[in-house]
């Protein structure tokens, strides 16, 4: 699986898109820390693009980046190869393009400019978004018939769980205020990874303090060992589940 | 050496293959004749496991193909549109196989790779490749291996005529040391010299299979290219001609 990766990957660094992914991501993370004196304040602005940005870069980049290698997936299965095998290699390649990317464009500032616990939550929840768009994004373009409807159905998800989601949160959370609500968005948060990347990493910061009773809560779970636990797993059933699911239809998918 | 017993498949509306039997020898040189969109591809897809068919099984060698991947060590496909990765030389294209298939890397067959003259322009990425230059890649990459099962699907549309020759020539060495050859092709002039049994689908169904002889006695044409434009046309020596060609059946075997 590795050699067949090795051989993705190669293909993936070779396009220029990741490159000017990269480069997108070194320059603003190194802006903001230069144009912030509050290197706390920065970290918080840079979280925001993570949080848009990842997502959505990983979704459509993995999405084009399946229909465009469509013909190299269908040479590979008429080799001696299973389609397991060729899809995860893809998926490794994939993401250890876009995780390279991350590392070297946002990694490098936070670890020159902030190395302490705040800048590792970061790092540790835009690494697990990469993976669990990737693996989304491959669940969609396998799913779907076209490019353009692959496309579509990623961008779909993108939306919902970048703006949708939060939106039908506030809505529960509005609609049934009368109710002690603090186990539930400990739920719903479970349910939007980028929401669970949001408040890890929030409540590694001092601004947690302005969040009220349910940030209290949310710091007493997510602050201990336990969450950073939970998190890891969630991100983890984030990952895998999707990609399951992808395989699973891929075996059986007529190319 | 590949038997297909009672293959259908359906394209949700599309009837691409309709109760498809046959069985095909070491030695034969099959060529799937039909018009456009008559299901020779689908055929070929679905024994490579590329397509599940509805159903009906595909044995070669005796085993199903059914979810395994190992049995295409012995089959060389050469596809009809070869696209592979836009970054890669071809000469990592190559190694890539190599890679991949490292047990079977001492007996290799690089002869079309001499004979084409693919090491002049071993450097090139794949996306700047002809049409034509990817079909020679196409067709170095099935004889590879050395399998005794090759499957060409329209190997020489799209190649100049020297190419085509030499394409034609490494065919008939192939057929001398007993493998089996099953081509699709439009060319049907290209065909004459080199097939021994003719298979003809329309809309998907298997409107005969025949060895060589059969067809042209049928017919009474010499030439296969006017004896399959009389099949087409559905002119035959009279209705007597008509009867004997479309009641052969699915289900005899030729061997």
């Amino acid at each position: 699986m590795i050699k067949l990766s090795r051989y993705v990957l190669y293909d993936i660094l070779r396009s220029r898109i990741i490159i000017a992914y990269t480069l997108f991501l070194l320059i603003v993370s190194c802006s903001m820390f230069q144009m912030e004196e509050n290197s706390s304040k920065a970290l918080l602005s840079l979280l925001n693009i993570v949080l848009i940005v990842l997502p959505l870069v990983s979704l459509v980049f993995t999405t084009i980046h399946y229909y465009n290698s469509y013909e190299f997936i269908e040479l590979m299965s008429s080799q001696p190869m299973s389609r397991t095998r060729i899809l995860m290699s893809e998926y490794t390649g994939v993401s250890i393009a876009l995780l390279s990317a991350f590392f070297i464009g946002v990694g490098i500032p936070v670890l020159i400019y902030m190395p302490d616990e705040t800048g590792f939550a970061l790092l540790f929840a835009g690494a697990a978004l990469t993976l669990v768009f990737t693996s989304l994004a491959f669940f969609a373009s396998v799913r779907a018939r076209d490019k353009a409807r692959g496309i579509g159905f990623a961008l779909l998800l993108w939306f919902y769980f970048a703006l949708i989601y939060d939106g039908l949160v506030l809505l529960i959370l509005f609609s049934f205020s009368d109710y002690p609500l603090e186990k539930l968005t400990l739920v719903l948060s479970a349910l939007n990874p980028i929401d669970l990347g949001r408040i890890f990493i929030i409540l590694k910061m001092d601004i947690s303090a302005l969040m009220g009773y349910t940030g209290a809560l949310y710091k007493d779970f997510f602050g201990s060992g336990t969450g950073v636990l939970f998190t890891g797993g969630i991100m983890l059933v984030w990952i895998v589940v999707p990609l399951w699911l992808a395989v699973k239809k891929f075996k059986h998918k007529d190319l | 050496m590949i038997s297909i017993e009672h293959i259908s498949k359906k394209f949700r509306k599309l009837q691409a293959l309709d109760n498809i039997n046959a069985g095909f020898e070491p030695g034969q040189v099959v060529s799937l004749v039909g018009p456009n969109g008559s299901g020779k591809t689908t055929l070929i897809k679905c024994i490579l496991g590329m397509v599940r068919p509805d159903r009906g099984d595909i044995l070669v060698n005796g085993h199903s193909v059914q979810q395994q991947h190992g049995y295409r060590k012995q089959i060389g496909y050469m596809p009809q549109i070869g696209r592979y990765p836009d970054n890669m030389k071809i000469r990592q294209l190559f190694e890539m196989l190599y890679t991949l298939r490292q047990d079977e890397a001492e007996n290799t067959d690089r002869e079309l790779i001499r004979d084409f003259e693919l090491e002049n322009i071993f450097e090139k990425p794949m996306r700047t490749l002809s049409g034509g230059t990817r079909q020679k890649v196409s067709a170095a990459l099935a004889f590879l291996f050395n399998p005794p099962i090759l499957i060409l699907d329209e190997p020489t549309a799209g190649l100049d005529p020297l190419a085509a020759e030499i394409l034609k020539a490494k065919m008939m060495k192939e057929k001398k040391k007993d493998k089996l050859i099953l081509i699709t092709s439009h060319i049907l002039s290209d065909l004459d010299e080199l097939t021994s049994h003719i298979m003809y689908m329309q809309d998907g169904k298997q409107i005969f299979f025949k060895d060589l002889d059969a067809v042209r006695e049928d017919t009474g044409e010499i030439k296969l290219g006017r004896a399959i434009a009389r099949i087409m046309k559905g002119d035959g020596p009279g209705n007597a001609w008509n009867g004997r060609m479309f009641s052969v059946i699915t289900g005899d075997k030729i061997i």
